[in-house]
């Protein structure tokens, strides 16, 4: 069973698609480009639809999602934790 | 279900400009916020006639007045409207309306109220309105080619599961589309931020390319002088956040999935105007659901794909708005609202090809005649782009 997709391997976050998913539960991811298989515990709460890092983040990094920037860190963000709004913010406007 | 779209067809009415319609509307189209009341009347008196009610129209100028005429004309030009009854406050923007509506040679017939007032402009125009709704019941459905559909997009309540989901199945039934000579659209300027380089990559040519970037950086530059914060909660919206989506680089991200992995931008449209060939066309517009749908109303197009992850619930009167959700929690608890179901993709347990194929199935019923979800719980938002103040 799934419980997070990740577009492309090199990407920082996936997101969870189910709901319910508690800090210490372990998640299998689908990465879907390369069709492989991850394994991560959450250290968050996560929404369903919300991410979760799979790489270490520190402030001032660039978050690749589909391969690309789609914003900085504004505050160090371990992986398996929670990577939203209170912690990732735009580089436009 | 695999959809041979070779010699895929569908049943339309055939306008007498050649183009073909998926519905056969008899709309009484107001010029202005003033003639709502007596539209709304005569679409009470004929069954069958439906009003556009809609909330601007006055001392508009310059490019704002062009988009609102290019607009209303746009809208009962489209191949789903059948017969058009224009009512304005006086004769002379109501005119220009309806020699607009009429170059396309269908039924149009335009009232000024002024001089005249509600009630005799309400049985003037009830009358003609019966003509036509009798006149429009006697069409018949025709087998058409595939290419004479033109279908647009454009995605709303975005989520997470938008970008990895639904998008990437309206993406599968463009390419697919793209080689049969369909005529497509997509645009939502501001919602290409972050991604824009990867779309002026897609443009078949330099001419295409800059176009695009004019119109891309047009926008940038209106989101710049206006903005008072970094636009979130407005873009992305309070919903896309609530759904998981962080950033508007994120969210274009997710957007331009829909435009697939093959097909060219062949051309760059100002906001309404009309494509004159088949290929993907991008629209200048706004990334609201209900602006950005009428406008593709107005340049012509006759069925829609509209992915949602949060789950927006948007239709327009004359468009066919079709929803495909990825979000198992939306698909739940707002069922009614969604036509196709995609989110098996993010189980494993639906392949890209066949949610494309499940699209491509629902767009050839809707352009037969099933209503849509938008349509049958009676989603009629008719909304205009304003550029900016009236004088």
């Amino acid at each position: 069973m799934i419980q997070f997709v990740v577009h492309d391997e090199n990407d920082s976050v996936g997101v969870v698609v189910v709901e319910g998913v508690s800090a210490g539960d372990e998640l299998t991811g689908w990465i879907m480009d390369q069709d492989k298989e991850i394994q991560f515990k959450a250290t968050s709460d996560i929404p369903i639809g919300h991410k979760l890092a799979i790489k270490p983040l520190k402030e001032g990094d660039t978050v690749i999602k589909y391969g690309v920037d789609i914003g900085r860190v504004v505050s160090d963000i371990n992986v398996g934790e929670h990577a939203h709004v209170h912690n990732i913010k735009t580089k436009r406007w | 279900m695999t959809i041979d779209l070779n010699n895929a067809t569908f049943l339309g009415f055939r306008r007498e400009n050649g183009r073909v319609g998926v519905r056969n509307h008899v709309i009484i189209l107001p010029v202005d916020d003033l003639s709502n009341a007596a539209c709304e009347a005569v679409a009470n008196n004929i069954k069958g006639a439906m009003a556009i009610p809609h909330p601007y129209g006055r001392l508009q100028f310059g490019e704002d007045l062009e988009l609102h005429f290019r607009t209303l004309i746009g809208t009962g030009a489209n191949p789903n409207v059948a017969a058009v009854v224009v009512i304005g406050i006086e004769e002379g923007w109501t005119k220009r309306v309806v020699d607009g509506i009429a170059a396309t040679g269908k039924p149009v017939t335009g009232f000024g109220i002024e001089l005249h007032g509600d009630h005799d402009t309400i049985m003037r125009a009830s009358k003609v309105a019966k003509e036509y709704v009798q006149w429009a019941s006697e069409k018949q459905r025709e087998t058409a080619p595939l290419s004479d559909l033109w279908v647009s997009t454009k995605c709303g309540e975005s989520d997470t599961t938008s970008g990895c989901g639904s998008n990437p199945t309206v993406g599968n039934a463009f390419d697919k589309m793209y080689d049969k000579g369909v005529t497509l659209l997509f645009g939502e300027t501001s919602e290409i931020t972050g991604g824009e380089h990867l779309v002026a990559e897609r443009c078949r040519d330099d001419a295409v390319r800059e176009r695009f970037m004019f119109m891309f950086d047009r926008y940038q530059d209106m989101i710049n002088r206006f903005k008072t914060s970094d636009l979130s909660e407005s873009q992305p919206t309070k919903g896309n956040i609530a759904g998981g989506l962080t950033t508007i680089e994120e969210k274009a991200l997710g957007n331009i999935q829909k435009i697939g992995k093959k097909c060219l931008v062949d051309g760059v449209l100002d906001k309404a105007e009309m494509p004159d060939k088949p290929g993907l066309w991008f629209m200048d517009s706004s990334s609201a659901a209900a602006e950005m749908v009428t406008l593709c109303a107005a340049a012509g197009y006759v069925v829609h794909f509209f992915p949602t992850g949060q789950g927006n619930i948007i239709g327009n009167p004359i468009l066919p708005v079709i929803k495909l959700c990825a979000n198992p929690r939306t698909v739940r608890t707002m069922a009614e609202h969604v036509d196709v179901d995609v989110s098996g993709l993010l189980r494993k347990e639906m392949t890209p090809d066949e949610a494309g194929d499940a699209l491509l199935e629902m767009m050839l019923r809707t352009a037969n005649g099933r209503l849509t979800a938008s349509e049958s719980l009676g989603h009629r938002e008719f909304v205009l782009t304003r550029l900016y103040e009236s004088a």
